[in-house]
């Protein structure tokens, strides 16, 4: 074993602090240090996408990441995007339009979409599929997490109008 | 999967990598976007006992152009070459290969200089860097030197740079005339099956020079300067085609591997060279 080190970062919002081994990954941090179970360990090789977090502004997949390298940084989980009560538009979506099925990689796809949308706030059917082509899914054939992307790109952008 | 213990250091400047590199030698290793390294490790098939984080080290994240070259910092990443404007203008054919590198969220974390100083065969920027004639900067504790990407690669994860230097950026020379970065891979995200970069300079109605470099058909990246002279003198057709093809399949030494037998990746590796020579020559 190698000796722990002290890391600080921000997560949702919130200041943690503890003491790790270099070789703990983020993932497991999250999951298993933070309680913060949104993000999913799919493949843990960093193909699937069903880790991914956000990290001061980019999608990173957690299970490529080790928590020492993100001191200092604010990230971001599907729990801090929305809430039961409170759901993000993209939330809605796929739930309106059938994302999901199993549900798995449903946190990785809906933070990396975000992000998506951050870029691209208006994107195509091409761009969503290029952009969202680091996270996997083996239920619904991407058509209507497709079509989820785009109606929740609707709704945010008919939104941001309505507020100018 | 959880990699073997190691140390971990973030030195804040080069003179801290390097007293690392020097203290701990063959059992230290520098991170960039670990996108390549930490998988490795995680199938510790990387040992690393004292691994140095680059990423507080200053100096290495621009992207400077100038009359006649470009220099990138080793810490840019993928995507900032995609998304920076001025070197679409310069050097498109750059952008055209990142955005064929796995997907985006690797792409935010994998750095150029991971990319080309890592010395796996299934990269695609050392290829690409053969075919610019792209010159590498590495900088030990006896100072800098440059290497050129043609002569950088001596075998799978084997190069001209020694344990204790840092790669810190790679310059082009502006280049010139049509562009093509063309890859056959299985899946998004799969390293090539085969892929070739192609810059071809027109003149007249005719070929004036022309560079390509094959990528994952050897243990290295593999420059064909006989497969470019071929083109040179003629009119890119048919005739000029096969010759290429016939003298990149006489550099190139692939092997049987998941993605297939020796066959099979010599016909995909002349495929997508016409593809790539029909496209930068269609721009150029
Ligand atoms: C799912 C997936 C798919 C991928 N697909 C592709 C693909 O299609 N094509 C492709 O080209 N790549 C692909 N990659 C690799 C990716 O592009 C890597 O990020 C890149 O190869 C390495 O960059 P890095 O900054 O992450 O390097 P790291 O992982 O940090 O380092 C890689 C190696 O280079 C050394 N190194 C890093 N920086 C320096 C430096 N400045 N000086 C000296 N040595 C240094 C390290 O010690 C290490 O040995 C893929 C990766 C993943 C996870």
């Amino acid at each position: 074993m190698s000796k722990k080190m002290h890391v600080k970062l921000k997560v949702n919002g919130k200041e943690e602090e503890f003491l790790a081994e270099p070789r703990e990954l983020l993932i497991y941090t999250l999951r298993e240090r933070l309680n913060i179970t949104g993000p999913h360990i799919g493949c843990e090789t960093s193909h699937c996408g069903a880790c991914t977090v956000t990290i001061d502004g980019k999608s990173v997949k957690s299970c490529t990441m080790f928590a020492v390298q993100a001191e200092g940084s604010e990230i971001t989980t599907i729990e801090g995007i929305g809430n039961p009560d409170d759901l993000h538009p993209l939330q809605t979506a796929f739930k309106e339009h059938h994302g999901l099925q199993c549900g798995y990689c449903t946190p990785g796809m809906i933070t990396r979409a975000t992000k998506l949308l951050e870029e691209t706030p208006n994107p195509t059917e091409e761009e969503i599929r290029f952009g969202m082509a680091g996270n996997l899914c083996r239920c619904t054939g991407y058509q209507n997490i497709v079509k989820s992307i785009q109606a929740a790109a609707a709704e945010m952008n008919a939104a941001k109008e309505a507020a100018e | 999967m959880i990699p073997a213990a190691f140390e971990y250091y973030r030195p804040k400047d080069m003179a801290g990598v390097l007293s690392l590199l020097e203290k701990h030698g063959d059992d230290a290793r520098v991170m960039a976007g670990g996108h390549s390294l930490i998988p490795m490790m995680k199938l510790r098939m990387a040992d690393v006992p004292h691994l140095i984080d680059l990423q507080d080290v200053g100096g290495m994240s621009d992207i400077e152009i100038s009359g006649d070259s470009i220099k990138i910092g080793a810490l840019v990443t993928q995507t900032k070459i995609i998304d920076h404007a001025g070197l679409a203008e310069a050097a498109p054919i750059l952008s055209e290969a990142a955005l064929q590198i796995a997907d985006p969220q690797v792409r935010y974390m994998g750095t150029v200089g991971g990319n080309v100083a890592n010395g796996d065969p299934g990269n695609d920027m050392p290829g690409l860097m053969q075919c610019l004639n792209a010159i590498f900067t590495v900088i030990g504790t006896d100072g800098e030197r440059q290497i050129a990407a043609r002569d950088f690669y001596e075998g799978a994860y084997a190069t001209a740079r020694e344990d204790d230097e840092v790669l810190t950026a790679v310059i082009i020379p502006m280049p010139k005339g049509g562009y093509a970065y063309e890859k056959q891979k299985r899946k998004i995200g799969d390293y090539a099956t085969a892929a070739a970069a192609v810059q071809i300079v027109s003149g007249g109605g005719a070929c004036v020079s022309a560079s390509i470099a094959m990528t994952n058909l050897s243990d290295v990246p593999v420059f064909s300067a006989d497969a470019g002279a071929a083109l040179v003198g003629t009119s890119v057709d048919e005739a000029a085609l096969k010759a290429a093809v016939t003298a990149m399949l006489g550099d190139i030494d692939p092997t049987e591997d998941n993605r297939g037998p020796v066959a099979f990746k010599n016909h995909v590796a002349g495929i997508i060279l016409r593809r790539a020579i029909a496209r930068a020559w269609s721009r150029a």
